[in-house]
C-alpha cells in the first residue's frame, strides 16, 4: 500500500503491473491529462466512423470519382502542379506541430515568454492552415462549382464527403487555434506561475498533435488515394 | 521525486453560496445525480404512457381509437428511443454513475465538478430538443427507433422533416452531454481513489459502471456521426445513405449512397449500447445480491474480468442485428461465432450470481427480491438472444412479436428491475429515509409476475409469425382468432403493470414525509458509501479526512468475525479477519 513516502518504482512490465494495482491512481498523470487522453480517444472513433463512412460510399457509387490529384492542382506562373496548395497546408501544419513540442518543452523548463511566443506562433500556422482551407472551400465552390449534393466532375459523394470530413477538421483546428491563444494569454499572464507547473500547456499540446495526426490520416485517405 | 497522487493534495472544492448553486446550478455529485434520475424517470413516464396507448390500439384495435395510424409509428419510435437513451443509459451512468462513483470510492467529487453540471444540463436540453418534436406540425418521427434510411428522411414516414431533425439534433446534444459526464465517471476511477482503494478491491457496481462509460465514449460517436450525416441527407440534399429513388411517384435527386452504411454504423453504437445499460445493471445487482445475501460475491476476480470481456467483444457482435439487411452472408457466419462467444461472460455472471446466493443467509428485503426477479428475466431474455444470435433461427423470427419479447425481457424489464432494486436499496442513504415496506413488496409482485403475463405471450405470437411494428393486423390466415385474444391479454396485463408504477411513487413520496429515519449502514452493508459521516452525505462527502480502505467490497460472514459484515474502512486484525484478495 502507499504510504505517501517516497518508494522507489518498478520498470517495464512490472512497472505497468504495479501502477494498475496501486490505489489512487492508475497512471502518474495530473487528472486534466488523464481526461484529454481519453477524450482523444473518442474522438479517434467519430474521424475514424467519418473516414469509414467516405470509403462506404465511394464504393457505394455508381459513378466515378473525381481524380483528387486534378481536382486539387493549381496552375502558379504557368506551371500546372497536382496537389500543390495540400502539400503546402500539411506542410504547414506539421510545422505547427513541431512549434507546439517546442512550446512543451519551454513550458518545462519555466521560460515563460517562449512558451508564449512559440504557442502563439503555433495558434499563427493553426490560422494560416484554416486561411488555405477557406482558399481551398471557394476555389472549389466558385470555380469548380462543386457542392455538397453533386459537382460536374462525377460522384456526387465527393463534394459531400470532402465538405463534411475537411470542414470537421477545420472546426478542430479552429477550436485548437482558440484555445491556444486563451492559454498562452493565461501564460503570458502569469496564472501558472502561481500554481507552479505548465502542464496545461502539454494538455493543448496533446490536443494540438491529434489534429495534426488526424489530418495525415485524411490526406492520405482523401487526397492521395 | 517521489510522486505525490493528486488525491492527497488539498483539493479545492465548489462551495455553494446559496439555495440555488446548492441545488440547480449545483456541481455536486449527490445532486447531479437526482437532476439526473429525476429528469430520466420523468422522460421514461412519457415512453410508459406512450407504450400504454400503443397496447390498447393492438388489444382493441376495434374499440377504441385512440391513435391513428400514423400516431402510432411516432409512439412505437419515441417509446423507444426514449426507454433506451433518455432513461436507461441517462439513468444509469448519468443517476447512479454519479452518485456512486465518487461515494464508493472515496473521494470527495467527481474530478470536473464543473463539466459534470454541464454535462446534466446539456442533457436536459436535449430531452426538451426531444420532446419538442410532440409539438411541431408534423410531430415526432415515425421512423422506429433505429431510423432506418432511405425511409426515416422521405416524406410519406410521419413526422418527415421537423420530427426527424429534431430526433438527430436531440441525438447530437445527448452524445455531447454523455461525453462530459463520461470522461468525468472515466477519470475519477482511474485517477481519484482514495488511500488502499485499488482497482481490485473496488466495488462490481463501479468496474461495471466504468467498462460501460468506456464502451459509451467508444461507441456514441458512430451514432453521431451517423446522426450528422443523416442531418446531411435530410438537410442540404447530399446521398451519404440514400440510394436513387423513387418516392411518392417522382424520382429524387438522391444518388449513389448506401443504407446498410447507415445501419453498420447505427448497429455499432446500438450493440455497445445494450451493454451500456446491461453492465452497470449486472455491477448494481452483483452488490445488492451479496449485501442481502450476507455473503461475499462469487469469483470476484471472475467477474471483474466477465465484465472486461463482455465489454470488448461488444464491438465485434453488432451486425448480428443485421442478418437480414442483404449483407454478405459470410458476415453472418463470423457475427453469430461472436454471438454465442459473448454469451460465455455473461454465463459466467449468472452462475456467479447464483452461487452467491447458494447457501446465503438471504434476507427478502425488497431491493433483493427484485435483485433476484432479474436473475430470472435475464436468464429468460439470454436464452432467447441465442435463438436470435443464430442466423438460420433468426432470419424467421426476424420483425416479429418474438424479437420484442426476447428484447423486452432482455433489455427492458432485467434492467428496470435491478433500477428499482438499486433505488430501493440506496434510497435509505440518498433520502435519509425507509421506504414502506408492504408497498414495495407489493411494486415488486404486480411488476415481476405482470412481466411473465406480458412478454411470455409474445415469444408465442412470434412463433405463430405475427409481425411487429403493424398498427391493426385485421383478419388473416396467418393470425388464428387465439392471437387476437392473446394480444387482448397482453393488453390488460400491461395496464396492471403500468398501474402498479404509481405504488412506487406512491412509496417514494409517502417516504420522504413519513418514512422511518434510516439508520446509516441500514442493510449492514461494507462499502464506503455505507460509511459516511452523514446520512445523507454532506456536501464533500467525508468531513476533514478522507476514509482509508483495509480490504476488499465484500467481507460478508467472514469466519472468525463476531460481525456478519466488516465495513471496507476496517483495518485488518484478529476480531476482523480478511478473507478475500
Amino acid at each position: 500500500m502507499n504510504t505517501g513516502e517516497s518508494v522507489e518504482m518498478p520498470g517495464g512490465m512490472q512497472g505497468v503491473v504495479s501502477d494498475w494495482s496501486a490505489d489512487k491512481e492508475a497512471f502518474k498523470v495530473p487528472w486534466g491529462k488523464a481526461m484529454m487522453w481519453i477524450f482523444l480517444v473518442s474522438d479517434t472513433f467519430i474521424f475514424a466512423s467519418f473516414l469509414t463512412g467516405y470509403m462506404t460510399v465511394r464504393m457505394s457509387t455508381t459513378v466515378p470519382w473525381p481524380n483528387p490529384s486534378e481536382v486539387f492542382a493549381l496552375t502558379i506562373a504557368g506551371h500546372h502542379i497536382p496537389l500543390i496548395l495540400i502539400a503546402i497546408m500539411t506542410f504547414v501544419l506539421i510545422t505547427s506541430s513541431g512549434t507546439m513540442a517546442m512550446a512543451v518543452n519551454y513550458g518545462y523548463r519555466g521560460d515563460r515568454k517562449k512558451v508564449v511566443i512559440l504557442m502563439l506562433l503555433t495558434a499563427l500556422l493553426g490560422a494560416s492552415f484554416v486561411g488555405m482551407q477557406a482558399f481551398e472551400w471557394t476555389k472549389l465552390i466558385v470555380e469548380e462549382g462543386v457542392r455538397p449534393w453533386g459537382n460536374p466532375m462525377g460522384a456526387a459523394q465527393f463534394g459531400s464527403t470532402f465538405f463534411m470530413i475537411t470542414g470537421f477538421h477545420g472546426l478542430h483546428v479552429s477550436a485548437g487555434v482558440i484555445y491556444l491563444s486563451v492559454v498562452a494569454f493565461k501564460v503570458w499572464r502569469g496564472d501558472y506561475e502561481k500554481k507552479g507547473n505548465y502542464e496545461i500547456v502539454e494538455i493543448t499540446g496533446l490536443y494540438w498533435h491529434f489534429v495534426d495526426l488526424v489530418w495525415v490520416f485524411i490526406f492520405a485517405f482523401f487526397y492521395l488515394w | 521525486m517521489a510522486h505525490v497522487a493528486i488525491a492527497d493534495e488539498g483539493q479545492e472544492l465548489h462551495h455553494p453560496k446559496s439555495w440555488v448553486t446548492a441545488y440547480i446550478w449545483s456541481q455536486d455529485h449527490k445532486v447531479i445525480a437526482i437532476q439526473y434520475g429525476i429528469t430520466a424517470i420523468s422522460v421514461g413516464l412519457v415512453a410508459l404512457v406512450l407504450s400504454g396507448l400503443m397496447r390498447l390500439q393492438l388489444g382493441f384495435p376495434d374499440t377504441f381509437s385512440f391513435l391513428a395510424p400514423y400516431e402510432y409509428y411516432q409512439y412505437v419510435t419515441m417509446h423507444g428511443m426514449i426507454m433506451v437513451i433518455y432513461l436507461l443509459t441517462a439513468l444509469f451512468l448519468g443517476g447512479f454513475g454519479n452518485y456512486l462513483i465518487p461515494l464508493m470510492l472515496g473521494a470527495r467529487d467527481m474530478v470536473f465538478p464543473f463539466l459534470n453540471m454541464l454535462s446534466f444540463w446539456v442533457y436536459l436540453l436535449s430531452v426538451i430538443v426531444l420532446m419538442a418534436s410532440f409539438f411541431v406540425p408534423s410531430g415526432p418521427t415515425g421512423a422506429g427507433w433505429t431510423l432506418y434510411p432511405p425511409q426515416a428522411i422521405l416524406e410519406g414516414t410521419p413526422g418527415a422533416g421537423a420530427g426527424i431533425l429534431l430526433m438527430l439534433v436531440s441525438l447530437a446534444i445527448f452524445i455531447v452531454a454523455f461525453t462530459m459526464g463520461g470522461l468525468n465517471y472515466v477519470v475519477t476511477v482511474l485517477q481519484a481513489r482514495t488511500r488502499g482503494m485499488t482497482l481490485m478491491r473496488m466495488p462490481l457496481s463501479v468496474w461495471a459502471i466504468f467498462v460501460a462509460t468506456i464502451l459509451g465514449l467508444l461507441a456514441f460517436p458512430a451514432l453521431f456521426v451517423s446522426a450528422i450525416m443523416m442531418t446531411l441527407d435530410l438537410q442540404i440534399g447530399t446521398s451519404f445513405f440514400m440510394p436513387a429513388i423513387l418516392s411518392m411517384g417522382e424520382n429524387l435527386e438522391y444518388e449513389g449512397g448506401s443504407p446498410v452504411l447507415f445501419q453498420h454504423l447505427f448497429w455499432f453504437f446500438g450493440h455497445p449500447e445494450v451493454y451500456i445499460v446491461a453492465l452497470p445493471a449486472f455491477g448494481l445487482v452483483s452488490d445488492v445480491l451479496s449485501t442481502h445475501a450476507r455473503k461475499s460475491i462469487f469469483g470476484y476476480r471472475m467477474m471483474v474480468w466477465a465484465i472486461l470481456a463482455i465489454g470488448g467483444i461488444s464491438f465485434i457482435v453488432w451486425a448480428h442485428h443485421m442478418y437480414v439487411s442483404g449483407m454478405n452472408p459470410y458476415f453472418g457466419f463470423f457475427f453469430a461465432t461472436t454471438t454465442l462467444i459473448i454469451a460465455i461472460p455473461t454465463a459466467i455472471k449468472v452462475y456467479n450470481w447464483v452461487l452467491t446466493l447458494w447457501r446465503g443467509n438471504i434476507h427478502l428485503t425488497v431491493p433483493m427480491l427484485f435483485a433476484i426477479g432479474f436473475i430470472f428475466t435475464f436468464i429468460h431474455g439470454g436464452l432467447t438472444g441465442l435463438f436470435l444470435g443464430n442466423v438460420s433461427v433468426d432470419v424467421p423470427l426476424s420483425d416479429t412479436y418474438f424479437v420484442i419479447g426476447h428484447f423486452h425481457m432482455v433489455m427492458g424489464v432485467s434492467p428496470v428491475l435491478v433500477l428499482f432494486a438499486a433505488i430501493y436499496h440506496w434510497f435509505p442513504k440518498i433520502t435519509g429515509r425507509m421506504f414502506h415496506n408492504a408497498l414495495g413488496v407489493w411494486h415488486f409482485w404486480i411488476t415481476f409476475l405482470g412481466t411473465y403475463a406480458i412478454y411470455l405471450p409474445m415469444h408465442y405470437l412470434g412463433f405463430l409469425g405475427v409481425p411487429r411494428r403493424y398498427y391493426a393486423y385485421g383478419t388473416t390466415d396467418l393470425i388464428p382468432e387465439s392471437a387476437h385474444t392473446m394480444n387482448a391479454g397482453i393488453t390488460v396485463a400491461a395496464f396492471i403493470v403500468g398501474t402498479a408504477q404509481i405504488l412506487f411513487f406512491i412509496n417514494v413520496f409517502w417516504s420522504l414525509r413519513k418514512g422511518k429515519k434510516a439508520d446509516p449502514n441500514p442493510w449492514r452493508a461494507t462499502t464506503l458509501e455505507w460509511q459516511t459521516p452523514q446520512t445523507p452525505p454532506a456536501h464533500g462527502n467525508w468531513g476533514p479526512e478522507l476514509p482509508v480502505v483495509y480490504r476488499w467490497a465484500y467481507e460478508y460472514s467472514t469466519p472468525g468475525s463476531a460481525e456478519d459484515f466488516i465495513p471496507q474502512t476496517d483495518p485488518v486484525d484478529e476480531t476482523h479477519p480478511s478473507s478475500g484478495e
